[in-house]
């Protein structure tokens, strides 16, 4: 299958450099203005939960981040697969820089539901079945960035990630659906805590605004990283000694 | 792939590759025992380091074994591809004419052959030691003889990434182990559940289901990663 | 496509080693009969053209088309009619010269076993045929290795310094056989610090990093 020719020449590394340049702003602003509503929101408008007090504000953090976690290696393992068949250089690189931003959501989301189980359950870690596949999805992120890290040159560094990310999308669902299940077998009623059928509409909403923030934060971040990776690797091309010339 | 390379050829160059490193590793034989003694000897620490009681033992029979058995499955790995990296042979089996998965596949089973099997065969004495049961003992190898193919299909993903890297051994345990964790929680529990006399079915279809799926994408994934190591 | 080569075509290759380039916009075709010397100082990418002909690598930019078609679309068929013999010589030390070989035939396609001895005799291992190669000296390992040369059906021979630790002997009698591989039809590339005179063929040299092929007299 043929990609057009116009998806090559946009993801041609200059122009995704232009053309990210002036995205990058409206990201920016974007996340600035919905972090703030959605902390508001979140921290001071939504009603006090019935059942956990206050504690449970740290929701508007915890669940966006796990959101992202998830969300990002899916981003991944798509633009490292479109760059595995068609061979776009910006797909291999947008993998690779998004590894980082996507283990700190990871780690984000541990360390906030660890704070959050102190109250709830009393201790710092439970091995509940979303904190457990949530670690296993970290140790995934690091294992990419470390193969990533290992390799010198950059188109292999690119195509191993690739399989390795794709490898990884076909075993997260197991080992999810493994873990659900060796959580349900082995504790049972704790887990049951967090799911509630049904928010009420004044929790949900600020929830939302919370994870598009971080979504548009995500983009932001991911394209200033993919901006700094192309100057280093284009740096023996016209254009890049144009631009340097330029800003010089 | 056309048609005309799946006839006999492909078949015997499946079968005579499966020979030739079937040969290999008889004339290497004291090498394949040492991820088997790390097996033992892995087992023997957990009495040592936790205590020698009979009922605490059986309790952590499953998981321990399963553990020894993942992370000696693991160290045999090293053996899979190195030595035709090294010396080309590996360029040579990517030149083929024949699909080069279904050629990796030939590896990976010999080698499942002559490092997994034996993790099967060691199993029952393991067993012994940790006080399992007999009906523990018969799941245990049964989910062994499920679990450990897929163990080296998926280790052989892992291995093709990280071959000919400095540094590669402990890379591939944080590569591998994350996916190996499926096949320890239903492996365990079986074991567990057939010492509670319940039934094991469910976790032995699950077990099934994963070893074809692996076999059929990992020798894939395994063949892509390693055109990329060769380069 | 109109432009098919009866052989292998390389269009605008280009090949980087890190962020440094090695050649670029190599462009050369090769039909039967013909010769191309691969010539070039250390590290300038004598090895990584080799392998990038034999699909073992991919350029950084082109194609390597096989009677017109790109190889990894035609793998199968480019495969058969390839021999790439790199500088590791994919023998097992462990094994016999015969298991060697049989192994090599059997991952290149061919079923039968018949031809190994009389290969062995030619290349002149003779009576060494049921000693483990980890027991032949550097030389006559290289021709457990060449002794495919005997064997093969292929077109298209890729040779990566085919000389290294051969005698004169040896060499000369390679060099009668690549004369009788051109004469039928076949293709040859070949890279050697050693002087070459093969008695046959159309034979051209190239100089890297220069992509001019120039015409061998």
């Amino acid at each position: 299958m043929k990609l057009p020719a116009i998806v090559h020449k946009f993801s041609s590394p200059k122009n995704f450099y232009v053309m990210s340049g002036k995205m990058i702003p409206w990201f920016m602003w974007g996340f600035v203005l919905s972090l703030l509503v959605g902390l508001y929101y979140g921290l001071f408008v939504a009603p006090t939960d019935y059942q956990q007090g206050e504690s449970y504000r740290i929701m508007y953090v915890h669940v966006p981040a796990a959101w992202m976690s998830m969300f990002i290696y899916m981003i991944m393992a798509v633009s490292a697969a479109v760059g595995l068949i068609w061979r776009i250089k910006t797909a291999d690189l947008m993998a690779s820089v998004s590894a980082p931003i996507g283990a700190a959501f990871t780690f984000l989301a541990l360390v906030t539901g660890s704070l959050w189980g102190k109250p709830m359950w009393g201790t710092y870690w439970v091995w509940d079945a979303r904190l457990t596949s949530e670690l296993i999805l970290l140790f995934l992120y690091l294992g990419f960035i470390a193969l990533q890290a290992a390799i010198e040159e950059p188109r292999n560094a690119a195509r191993a990630g690739a399989i390795l990310l794709i490898v990884g999308v076909v075993n997260i669902p197991i080992i999810h659906y493994s873990v659900e299940w060796w959580s349900t077998l082995h504790q049972g009623a704790t887990v049951a805590k967090f799911d509630k059928p049904s928010m009420h509409i004044s929790m949900l909403i600020p929830l939302l605004v919370m994870a598009t923030s971080f979504k548009l934060y995500y983009a932001a971040s991911v394209l200033m990283r993919a901006r700094s990776e192309i100057l280093r690797r284009e740096q023996n091309t016209r254009w890049v000694k144009e631009i340097i010339d330029n800003e010089s | 792939m056309n048609a005309s390379v799946q006839t006999p050829s492909t078949l015997s160059a499946f079968i005579s590759l499966i020979k030739r490193d079937l040969m290999l590793s008889y004339r290497h034989r004291n090498e394949l025992l040492n991820p088997l003694l790390f097996f033992v000897i892995v087992v023997t620490l957990f009495p040592l380091g936790v205590s020698p009681e009979k009922q605490l033992l059986q309790t952590m029979a499953p998981g321990v074994i399963w553990v020894a058995a993942l992370l000696a499955a693991m160290l045999s790995l090293d053996t899979l591809f190195k030595s035709d990296y090294e010396d080309g042979t590996l360029e040579q089996i990517m030149l083929s004419p024949h699909s080069n998965a279904l050629l990796v596949l030939a590896k990976i089973i010999s080698h499942w052959l002559v490092t997994g099997v034996p993790i099967i065969l060691l199993a029952p004495l393991l067993g012994l030691f940790m006080f399992l049961p007999g009906e523990g003992i018969i799941t245990l190898m049964l989910t062994l003889l499920l679990g450990t193919p897929i163990l080296s299909l998926v280790g052989a993903i892992g291995m093709a990434l990280t071959l000919g890297l400095n540094r590669g051994g402990m890379l591939l345990s944080l590569l591998v182990l994350p996916l190996y964790i499926p096949v320890l929680i239903f492996s365990a529990s079986a074991v567990d559940a057939s010492m509670a006399g319940l039934e094991i079915k469910g976790q032995l279809y699950f077990l099934g289901a994963l070893l074809v799926l692996s076999i059929t994408l990992a020798p894939l994934a395994a063949a892509t990663a390693l055109k990329i190591s060769v380069e | 496509m109109t432009d098919a080569v009866a052989g292998l075509h390389l269009k605008s290759i280009s090949c980087t080693r890190g962020y440094r380039d090695l050649f670029t916009n190599l462009e050369f075709e090769l039909c039967p009969g013909q010769v191309i010397r691969v010539e070039g100082k250390n590290g300038s990418g004598k090895t990584s053209l080799l392998r990038i002909m034999a699909g073992l690598a991919q350029p950084l930019e082109g194609e390597v088309l096989w009677q017109g078609r790109k190889i990894h679309h035609a793998e199968s068929d480019y495969f058969q009619n390839l021999l790439f013999l790199g500088h590791r010589a994919a023998i097992k030390f462990e094994l016999t010269p015969v298991e060697n070989l049989c192994m090599a035939k059997s991952l290149h396609g061919s079923k039968t076993e018949n031809g190994i001895e009389e290969a062995l005799y030619q290349i002149g291992l003779y009576g060494f045929e049921d000693i483990p190669c980890a027991q032949l000296s550097a030389g006559q390992k290289r021709r457990v290795a060449l002794a495919q040369l005997f064997l093969t059906q292929a077109k298209c021979w890729i040779l990566d310094e085919p000389y290294t630790s051969l005698d004169v002997n040896a060499v000369s009698m390679l060099e009668g056989l690549f004369a009788k591989h051109l004469n039928n039809g076949g293709m040859l590339v070949i890279t050697s610090h050693q002087p070459i005179t093969i008695p046959a063929g159309e034979q051209r040299k190239l100089v890297l990093p220069n992509t001019q092929l120039e015409p061998l007299i």
